[in-house]
């Protein structure tokens, strides 16, 4: 059962870990198809 | 007398295709060459209707009537001839940011995505599943549970190590999610939106798009470690047809030898690799919108060896627009999840309540002497004679 909880825990870590990252790194929608022409909000 | 009678009914039925076969292009000269009701009909009909007419009649601003003259309002060409010529991506068309892919203001094949995506996807991958759980079911009931032909020795080897599970434990968890929210995104609309609410199905699609996008990552580092966990010991060997003749020992009372995996375990491996990789590279050219688009390069590669159709798909298309690649992407990567989720299905059937002892592999990562020995009797020989068993003789630990 320790295994299998690693294995989740490390899902979840994972998961939240790429979610920020990729917002660090400014990979949105709204930062790749808008050029400075474009306001969005 | 039968002979002549079969021969002009044969006539009769051939009659429809051949004329089929041999049918004029519509008369269109009541509307100028444009489209007729026929067309409509045609279209609405389902039938595929020749755009030739249409594609490559985009206009002649020379000849157009003056902007004084009574159809010259519109200057040197007419409406028609700019939706044509953007619906069939002739028009120039100059954007302040996007790039290539924002300069597409119209492209047709969405609707055959859409339709694709709503029907024969959801209906066959549905009935695929639902299939893979009926015919498990009967299968249980026809055939039981695997058991156990020996006693339990109490006597036990490790079969997977912690770091082993864990990765298995990654990668279980995360197609779980992953299959669950894509379900989700595919069937809300059809079966959450009418019964339950439009809010609650936004709700549960909003949740279900963060899960899969980040998910999606343990998944990626979950296939790439147990690859190489594992890829040793899957490669097929000799004693895989042996098992695959004896059917794995699940029907009749035959148990094959076989090694750490056996001819099925190695199937499964096998599927999870390349199914799970495909879906792999299809799901990350997803997540990152038209950077990644690989349908053209494969379709190319394809033509290059000789491939120029596919069975039921017919030929393979030449020049996909950006929003193409996206939806061939989305169409594979969810044709290829489903067929890998009735394989992993089948898995977790055999793992749990299919066969006696086998989660045990999984769970506490320890297995019976007795169970190692009726499925897996090369790979206790080989731990055995490594000294990493206990030998035969042994007293079982308190």
């Amino acid at each position: 059962m320790r295994a299998m909880f690693m294995g989740f825990a490390a899902m979840i870590v994972i998961a939240v870990g790429s979610y920020f990252v990729l917002q660090e790194v400014g990979y949105s929608a709204e930062a790749r198809g808008s050029g400075n022409a474009v306001r969005l909000d | 007398m039968r002979t002549l009678l079969s021969v002009i009914t044969a006539l009769f039925l051939a009659l429809p295709a051949m004329a089929q076969d041999t049918a004029p292009a519509p008369d269109r000269s009541a509307t100028g060459g444009a489209t007729t009701l026929e067309d409509i009909l045609a279209r609405q009909r389902g039938e595929e209707v020749d755009q030739t007419f249409r594609r490559e009649n985009l206009g002649d601003p020379d000849s157009a009537a003056g902007m004084a003259s009574q159809l010259g309002t519109l200057g040197g060409s007419s409406d028609p001839e700019l939706w044509r010529a953007l619906r069939f991506g002739s028009a120039d068309i100059t954007v302040s940011s996007g790039g290539e892919v924002a300069s597409v203001l119209i492209q047709d094949g969405g609707m055959s995505w859409l339709e694709f995506r709503e029907g024969p996807l959801a209906k066959y991958g549905g009935y695929l599943l639902l299939g893979t759980i009926a015919l498990l079911i009967v299968f249980f009931i026809l055939r039981g549970r695997v058991k156990l032909d020996y006693e339990k020795t109490g006597r036990t080897v490790t079969r997977f190590k912690t770091f082993e599970r864990a990765s298995h434990w990654l990668l279980a968890s995360s197609f779980i999610l992953l299959g669950i929210t894509g379900l989700l995104t595919l069937f809300g609309r059809m079966f959450i939106a009418p019964y339950i609410s439009k809010e609650f199905n936004a709700t549960l699609l909003l949740a279900s798009k963060y899960i899969h996008n980040n998910v999606a990552w343990a998944f990626i580092v979950a296939l790439v470690a147990v690859f190489f966990l594992w890829v040793w010991h899957n490669i097929p060997n000799r004693t895989d047809i042996t098992w695959f003749a004896q059917a794995g020992g699940i029907v009749g009372s035959k148990h094959p030898p076989a090694k750490k995996f056996n001819g099925g375990q190695k199937i499964i491996f096998w599927s999870v690799i390349l199914l799970g990789g495909s879906i792999s590279l299809s799901g990350v050219s997803l997540l990152f919108p038209f950077e990644l688009p690989m349908f053209m390069k494969t379709f190319d590669l394809m033509r290059s060896v000789g491939i120029e159709s596919l069975p039921i798909y017919g030929p393979l298309p030449i020049g996909l627009a950006p929003h193409e690649e996206m939806q061939y992407a989305q169409a594979w990567h969810a044709i290829v999840a489903f067929v890998l989720m009735a394989i992993i299905i089948a898995h977790i059937y055999i793992g749990s309540v299919g066969m006696e002892g086998a989660y045990d592999a999984m769970g506490s990562g320890e297995v019976d002497e007795a169970w190692a020995r009726q499925h897996h009797s090369l790979w206790l020989e080989e731990l055995e004679a490594k000294g990493k068993a206990a030998p035969k003789d042994a007293t079982p630990a308190e």
